[in-house]
C-alpha cells in the first residue's frame, strides 16, 4: 500500500488537478463576470411588466418590478419602479410581502418615457379630446408636434443668428442706428412667433391619472415614447426592444447621463484609443526594435530594460498627474502662449483635451508596445538575419524585407494588449480631459474637423459618472449595464479584429512553422 | 605543419588564404590558416566540433563582421581581390560568394519570393528578368519540377529537403562565384542528405563550392579537396582521395577513422 501511496504522489497526478483547479476557478469568475454583464447588460432595455398592488392600507401603487427578495423561501419584499418622480417625489418604493391585499397587471395601463422627470406610468383619462385620445391608440399627432417643434427650433436658430449681427452692429463705428433697429424688431417679432408657437404646441397636452388617483397633464412634445406593457405580445416588444438599443446606440444622453443613448460616450472611447493609437504605437515600435537588435547588453541598456519593462506596472493615475502637469499645465499652456493669444485667458490647449488624454495614455501603454516589439525581433533565430545579410542585403533591408514581417504577429500582439489597456483605463482620463457631458464631439464638419482640444466623454467615465456619481443611482442602472456590456463589446471588437490580423499574419509569416 | 607549394598557390586557386589569424575578444580561435583553394572544385573542411571551420568559412564572405569584438588578421584574396580589408564593399563581395547555413532558413515569403529576394534588394524590377531568374535558380538547385505549380504559395510549407534547396536556389539566383556551405546537410534526413549531395556534385562545374561538414563519408563522397581542421590550426590539406587513402598526418587518420573527436 505505501508503495501504491508513493508513486500516486511521485506520478505527478495530483499536480495536474491542482493546475487543473486553478485553471476551473479562473473560469468560473470569468463566466460569472461575463454573465452578469451580459444578462443584466442584454435585459436593461426590455420593457418590464406593471403591476398594480392594493395593500393592506387600502393604498394603490402601480410599477415596474425591479427585484424580489425572499426570506424562507417565501417571497418578503420586492421593490417597484414607480415612476412619476415629479408627482410622489420619488420613483422607487420597497414593499413588504404582507402588507399586499392584490395584485393585478392592468393592461390599459401606460408607460410613457419623457425628456424629464423620468418616466411616468399611469392611465389615460377619459376627458381627454378625442384626437389626444386617438393619438395614444395610433400616434396620429407625431408628425403635427415634430412639425412643431421643428419650426420652434429654426425660429430659435433665427433669433441666434440676429442677435449675432445685433451684436456685430453695435461695435461697428460709426454705430449705425436704422440697421440695429432693423435686427432688433426682427428679433422681437421672430420672438412673439416663437411663443405663439410654444403655445400651440402647449394645446398638445393629455391628462394622465396615477393608479393612487392624482391628475397629470403632460405635454405630447415632452413625451418620447409611451407603450401599455401589457398590450404588448412578444414581437412588439422586440420592437421595442431594438429601437431602445439604437436609442442607446445612436442617441445623446439625457437627464444627466441616466437616460438616453451613449453614443457620444462610444465615440469618444473609440477616438480616444485611435488617437493614442497612431501617437504612441509608431514610438513604440522604433524603441522596440533599437533594443531587439542593436542595443547591447551593457549596464546601462540592461537598466532601460528594466525601466521599460517596470513603466508598464505604475499606476496609470500617475500617468494621468503627469499628463495633467506636463501636457496640459507645460505644453498646453505654452502653445496657448504661441498660437492662442487672442483668447487668453480662455485655454485653447492648456486644459485637459483629446490630444493630451491620448497622449497621457499612449504613454501608458507604450511600454507594452516596446516589450512586444522587442521580444518578437528577438525570437526570431538569428540564422535568418544572417541568411538575409549573406544574399547582401543591409542591415535596413532585412530588418524590413525579413524581420519585421517575421516579428509583426508578436508586435500586433503588443498592439491588442495596448488598445485594450487604453480602452479599459478611466483614472488617467479624468485629469487630462473627460467630462460627464461634452457640448460637442471631438469631431465634425467644421473645420479643421477633428478638434483635439475639445473635452470628449467616455464609456468607462459614463459607467463611473452614472453608478457612483448620479444623483439618483437606482433610475441609472438600467443604462449602468447596457453601457457596461457596450463597453465590454467595444473592446471585444477592436481587439478582436486584430486577433484575426494576427492569426492571418501568423499563417504567412510564422518562422518556426517551417520546422 | 608542412606548408608546400601546392597549399600554399594554385595555379586554378580561386580562393587564397594567407596567415589568416581570427581573434574573439582576447581569444584566438584560427592559428595562421594558409591554403589555396581550386576553381570549380569542392573543398571539405573537416574538424571536430569547435575546431574552427565555421568560423573560418565565415571569414570568406566576411560574416564575422556582425560578430562583436572580433578581429581578423592576414589575407584572403578572392581572384585578385582582397577580402579582409576595411575598405571592401561588404554587399558586393557577399553577391559574390553566397552561403547557406546549417539549418534551412527560408523567409517567410513565397517560394518565388524567396528566390528572388536577392535580385529585389539589389533593386531590380523587370519582372521577366526576375522570372528567369527564379526558373534558372531552381532548375539549377533540382527542386523546380517540384514547385513550379506552387511558386506563390508560401515556402513555409515545403519540407526541410526542400528548404534546403530552396536556400541553394536563393544563392544560386545572385550568381556567385563560390557558395559557402556550413553544414548543409546536418539537420535533414538521409533521403534528403542524398539529394543535396548530388546537387552538390553538378553545381561543382558551374561554381566553387566550400563545404563544412561533420560527416566523413560525405567529405569523401562529394569533395575534391579536404582541409583538416583541429584547435583553429590547419593540421593537413591534399585531394580528398590520397588524404583519405593515404593521410601524411597521424592526426588527420586518427579523426578520418573515427579514432577521435
Amino acid at each position: 500500500m505505501a508503495i501504491f501511496k508513493k508513486n500516486f504522489w511521485r506520478g505527478g497526478e495530483p499536480w495536474v488537478w491542482v493546475t487543473a483547479a486553478g485553471l476551473t476557478l479562473v473560469m468560473l469568475l470569468t463566466i460569472g463576470f461575463f454573465a452578469i454583464i451580459i444578462i443584466n447588460g442584454l435585459s436593461a432595455l426590455w420593457p418590464r411588466d406593471v403591476v398594480r398592488i392594493t395593500t393592506t392600507s387600502g393604498d394603490v401603487i402601480a410599477g415596474e418590478i425591479i427585484k424580489k427578495e425572499f426570506r424562507h423561501d417565501k417571497l418578503h419584499r420586492l421593490q417597484l419602479k414607480t415612476a412619476n418622480r415629479d408627482v410622489n417625489g420619488y420613483d422607487f418604493k420597497w414593499i413588504n410581502a404582507n402588507t399586499i391585499s392584490e395584485t393585478s397587471y392592468p393592461p390599459d395601463i401606460y408607460v410613457l418615457e419623457r425628456l424629464e422627470y423620468g418616466n411616468f406610468i399611469g392611465y389615460l383619462a377619459e376627458n381627454n379630446p378625442p384626437h389626444i385620445q386617438r393619438h395614444f391608440v395610433s400616434g396620429e399627432l407625431r408628425h403635427e408636434i415634430d412639425a412643431l417643434v421643428a419650426r420652434i427650433d429654426a425660429v430659435h436658430m433665427l433669433i441666434g443668428t440676429y442677435n449675432d449681427q445685433l451684436r456685430a452692429e453695435e461695435k461697428n463705428t460709426p454705430v449705425n442706428q436704422e440697421n440695429i433697429h432693423r435686427y432688433q424688431n426682427l428679433i422681437g417679432m421672430y420672438n412673439h412667433g416663437a411663443e405663439i408657437l410654444e403655445q400651440e404646441l402647449d394645446t398638445y397636452r393629455a391628462l394622465f391619472i396615477t393608479a393612487d388617483g392624482k391628475e397629470k397633464h403632460l405635454r405630447l412634445a415632452e413625451l418620447i415614447r409611451f407603450y401599455q406593457p401589457e398590450r404588448m405580445n412578444i414581437f412588439a416588444k422586440t420592437v421595442h426592444y431594438a429601437k431602445k438599443v439604437e436609442e442607446l446606440l445612436f442617441d445623446e444622453p439625457r437627464e444627466a447621463n441616466m437616460e438616453g443613448g451613449v453614443f457620444p460616450a462610444a465615440f469618444g472611447t473609440v477616438l480616444l484609443v485611435f488617437i493614442m493609437s497612431i501617437t504612441s504605437f509608431p514610438f513604440g515600435v522604433l524603441a522596440g526594435i533599437y533594443l531587439g537588435l542593436y542595443a547591447g547588453h551593457g549596464v546601462f541598456l540592461q537598466l532601460v530594460r528594466v525601466a521599460v519593462n517596470n513603466l508598464a506596472g505604475i499606476p496609470s493615475i500617475v500617468f494621468g498627474i503627469f499628463g495633467w502637469g506636463f501636457f496640459v499645465h507645460g505644453l498646453g499652456s505654452s502653445i496657448d502662449e504661441l498660437f492662442f493669444v487672442e483668447t487668453l485667458p480662455e485655454p485653447t490647449f492648456g486644459t485637459g483635451g483629446l490630444l493630451w488624454a491620448s497622449l497621457s495614455l499612449g504613454l501608458l501603454t507604450m511600454p507594452v508596445v516596446i516589450v512586444a516589439v522587442e521580444e518578437a525581433l528577438r525570437a526570431i533565430p538569428s540564422a535568418f538575419r544572417d541568411a538575409s545579410l549573406a544574399l547582401g542585403a543591409t542591415r535596413l533591408q532585412t530588418l524590413w524585407r525579413v524581420l519585421l514581417p517575421a516579428a509583426s504577429p508578436g508586435i500586433l500582439t503588443g498592439f491588442i494588449l495596448a488598445m485594450a489597456r487604453a480602452a479599459g483605463e478611466v483614472a488617467p482620463l479624468m485629469l487630462t480631459g473627460v467630462v460627464k457631458l461634452a457640448p460637442s464631439l471631438p469631431l465634425d464638419s467644421t473645420w479643421p474637423f477633428l478638434h483635439l482640444d475639445r473635452k470628449f466623454m467616455h464609456l468607462g467615465f459614463h459607467i463611473y459618472d452614472i453608478s457612483c456619481q448620479s444623483p439618483n443611482v437606482e433610475a441609472a442602472k438600467p443604462l449602468m449595464y447596457a453601457s457596461t456590456l457596450l463597453l465590454v463589446v467595444i473592446v471585444l471588437l477592436m481587439t478582436g479584429s486584430s486577433v484575426w490580423m494576427r492569426s492571418y499574419l501568423r499563417k504567412k509569416y510564422s518562422v518556426s512553422s517551417g520546422f | 605543419m608542412e606548408k608546400d607549394a601546392y597549399v600554399m598557390e594554385l595555379d586554378d586557386g580561386i580562393l587564397h588564404v594567407k596567415d589568416l589569424d581570427f581573434f574573439y575578444h582576447q581569444h584566438q580561435a584560427l592559428f595562421a590558416i594558409s591554403f589555396a583553394m581550386p576553381r570549380h572544385q569542392v573543398t571539405a573542411l573537416i574538424g571536430p566540433s569547435g575546431c574552427g571551420k565555421s568560423t573560418f568559412l565565415r571569414c570568406l564572405n566576411r560574416m564575422n563582421d556582425n560578430v562583436p569584438q572580433a578581429r581578423v588578421l592576414g589575407s584572403i584574396r578572392l581572384n585578385d581581390l582582397e577580402i579582409n580589408q576595411e575598405t571592401l564593399d561588404v554587399i558586393s563581395l557577399r553577391r559574390r560568394v553566397g552561403m547557406v547555413f546549417q539549418k534551412p532558413t527560408p523567409f517567410p515569403k513565397s517560394i518565388y519570393e524567396n528566390v528572388a529576394y536577392g535580385l529585389r534588394i539589389l533593386g531590380v524590377r523587370r519582372r521577366g528578368e526576375i522570372d528567369a531568374a527564379v526558373e534558372t535558380s531552381l532548375r539549377k538547385a533540382a527542386l523546380w519540377d517540384e514547385v513550379k505549380d506552387k511558386l506563390q504559395q508560401s515556402a513555409l510549407a515545403l519540407s526541410g529537403g526542400q528548404h534546403q534547396r530552396l536556400c541553394i536556389a536563393r544563392a544560386i539566383a545572385m550568381e556567385p562565384e563560390i557558395i559557402l556551405m556550413d553544414e548543409p546537410c546536418s539537420a535533414l534526413d538521409p533521403r534528403a542528405t542524398k539529394k543535396i549531395e548530388e546537387l552538390i556534385t553538378t553545381l561543382r562545374e558551374q561554381y566553387t563550392i566550400v563545404i563544412v561538414t561533420h560527416n566523413m563519408q560525405q567529405a569523401a563522397r562529394i569533395s575534391d579537396c579536404a582541409a583538416f581542421l583541429y584547435e583553429g590550426k590547419l593540421v593537413e590539406y591534399n585531394r580528398t582521395d590520397i588524404m583519405f587513402t593515404a593521410p601524411r598526418i597521424r592526426a588527420t587518420e586518427d579523426y578520418i577513422t573515427g579514432r577521435f573527436g
